[in-house]
């Protein structure tokens, strides 16, 4: 099997999909990439077709609620949509729609899913943004410190501390933070985005700190374990003993040659990270009464309104598609390594 | 030198490097001990309170933790904190088991047959995979359990059909390498079937990192069921379970904030150990750490 001659096809997605590392050009790179992240997109949305086909009534499920409707017209119903059709080419068919951006309209206001999501997705995006942000600079700040101060105290607690911030369940994180710092000290509210009547940027703030310190707690920890390998990795290579050699300093060498060599991969592992982030965020804006995406998720499936849970099932798997192929084009036209296999 | 006595003659598993490797790990054996007291205390602990988990005492609302022989006070229907969170661990740790041993089975199957079949079988089975990894999980099973009707067992298997891609990915990748070894190619000279060569060659020869996935996976399960329980779409009362016990909790967090910290300390210590475990068995069966 493995000495089968390998067959000459096109530089496409039928080539990554049998060896994903061959691709000399950046051009060809680019292309290649799209096509994966097409293919992947293909993927994605034939299981989103499959949930959506699980769901109670199937398409038509908004009218099993109408009390309008009787059996008989939604079985007409069924026939107009074509839905007696074969599977697959109702699938086309929905896909096809999804393309031109008709993914239905919500069952509570009837407005389109996609307004829907847009309204929602600010929020979301702040709130990834601000915590990853912070997750970075203090998960590089351990991992730094824990590679220069290999096995000491502080190494040992930050690899038994990383592994419990794990394993902590973020809602019970955020809880807890509630109760700290909301009920006993009374330094930052509750929940809600903003105080009403007032839409000042500290007001914004003082409601971000929270939510966003739970949502990075994961991250703090596995960012500190990357920086921690990149640290040590870089530490022994040769061109640090060079620069020890030639008398610069620790910081410098540290702040220049080991972060620097550890910037580019933390690029792969932020896009890598992002379905757990959205993952911790849905659970974060439940907690916090956050307005996002993962909030607008949950009322959504109270309501049984279920374009709108389609269509951020969907959204949130392309958001994952697309961020991952942004932070491969970024590498890839930083450094040529990448590009050059 | 007792030890490397042990090491020239492996004649049993506890003799071997692994096992060895593993007792030096001291988070792991604490692992170990914290997740043996934790099983131990939802089989036979039950039997040993006083209370019953779902007696429900109406004057004994909000006691807090150490009142009387409420150890870890009552809920907001009197009912004793301990008692039912020893019969919610039993839940909670059943669907992590059996979650992972599901999941494990999936992904085990789906990676061995694409590493050993590669061609276009293995490449839609991981293009498969990396389509599930697409999806922030959460969202997935959320939408799966309000679906479908979710009682303990169609939770478990929500869980394992969205969590099984890991498995995959680390065992198609050993498999991968393994069909090059000579061992297999004197398997196929020999003329046994592929699914002799994938089962009975190559599966127990990658053994190692699917171990340490599955006890990360057990870890994962918990998490996950926890998280779904705690937003409703989970174990339904009056079946407890560590997530759904923190469901109401978040109401009462300024009156009784024993109801949040209590069953959210139990999640974080099983988890905490069944990651302990896995960190050990990697150390152990020095399993290349890919992730991160």
């Amino acid at each position: 099997m493995c000495c089968r001659p390998r067959p000459l096809w096109p530089r496409s997605a039928l080539e990554w999909c049998c060896n994903a590392n061959m691709v000399p050009r950046m051009s060809g790179f680019l292309l290649n990439r799209l096509s994966q992240s097409v293919v992947l997109l293909v993927i994605v949305s034939i299981i989103g077709f499959t949930v959506l086909n699980l769901m109670p009534g199937g398409p038509l499920a908004q009218f099993g609620l109408d009390p309008g409707m009787t059996q008989k017209d939604v079985e007409r119903l069924a026939t107009q949509l074509g839905l007696n059709r074969p599977l697959w080419i109702q699938y086309l068919d929905w896909a096809w729609r999804l393309l031109q951006g008709d993914w239905g309209h919500s069952f509570r206001d009837g407005s389109s899913v996609l307004a829907v999501i847009g309204r929602h997705l600010l929020a979301t995006l702040l709130l990834m943004g601000t915590s990853t942000a912070f997750a970075i600079a203090v998960g590089a700040w351990i991992g730094i410190r824990g590679a220069t101060h290999r096995y000491s105290l502080f190494d040992y607690c930050a690899t038994v501390g990383a592994m419990v911030a794990l394993s902590v369940p973020t809602f019970w994180f955020g809880l807890i933070g509630i109760y700290i710092f909301t009920l006993k000290l009374g330094w930052v509210p509750a929940g809600n985005m903003y105080t009403i009547g007032d839409g000042s940027v500290l007001d914004y703030l003082h409601h971000l700190i929270l939510p966003s310190l739970v949502l990075s707690l994961v991250h703090v920890a596995i960012w500190s374990r990357y920086m921690r390998t990149a640290t040590l990795d870089a530490l022994s290579q040769d061109f640090v003993k060079t620069a020890r050699a030639k008398g610069v300093s620790e910081r410098r060498i540290l702040l220049k040659h080991v972060v620097g060599n550890a910037l580019l991969p933390m690029i792969t592992l932020a896009g890598m990270q992002l379905p757990s982030i959205l993952t911790g965020a849905l659970v974060t804006e439940t907690v916090f009464t956050w307005p996002g995406m993962g909030r607008l998720f949950l009322d959504s499936l109270g309501y049984s309104d279920y374009p709108v849970v389609m269509g951020l099932l969907i959204f949130s798997a392309i958001l994952v598609v697309l961020g991952n192929l942004i932070a491969d084009i970024i590498i890839a036209t930083v450094d040529p390594r990448i590009r050059l296999g | 030198m007792t030890v490397i006595a042990a090491h020239a003659t492996p004649t049993r598993w506890w003799h071997s490097r692994a096992a060895y490797r593993f007792m030096r790990h001291h988070l792991a054996l604490a692992g170990i001990a914290m997740i043996s007291l934790l099983v131990l205390a939802c089989v036979i602990g039950p039997y040993a309170l006083p209370y019953d988990s779902l007696h429900i005492d109406l004057r004994a609302r909000f006691a807090p933790p150490l009142s009387g022989q409420h150890y870890f006070g009552t809920d907001p229907l009197g009912r004793d904190l301990a008692a039912r969170l020893l019969m919610a661990g039993r839940i909670s740790l059943l669907v992590g088991f059996s979650a992972m041993l599901l999941s494990t089975l999936i992904g085990t199957l789906v990676g061995v047959t694409a590493g050993y079949r590669g061609g276009w079988v293995g490449a839609a089975l991981m293009r498969t995979v990396d389509g599930f990894l697409s999806y922030p999980s959460i969202f997935l099973v959320l939408a799966l359990a309000a679906t479908l009707r979710p009682s303990p067992v169609m939770i478990t298997v929500i869980i394992a059909v969205t969590s099984w891609m890991e498995t995959a990915r680390i065992v198609e990748a050993e498999v991968r390498s393994l069909r090059e070894r000579e061992f297999v190619q004197a398997a196929r000279m020999v003329g046994l079937s592929g699914k002799h060569i994938m089962f009975r060659e190559i599966l127990p020869n990658a053994m190692g990192p699917i171990i340490v996935a599955a006890s990360l996976a057990v870890a994962r399960a918990i998490l996950l069921e926890a998280y779904i329980s705690f937003l409703g779409y989970g174990i339904q009362p009056p079946l407890p379970s560590w997530g759904n016990m923190l469901n109401g909790a978040q109401q009462y967090l300024a009156s009784a904030p024993w109801l949040a910290i209590i069953p959210g300390a139990a999640i974080t210590i099983a988890v905490t150990s069944f990651n302990f475990i896995g960190d050990g068995l990697r150390d152990a069966l020095d399993v290349r750490d890919d992730h991160i």
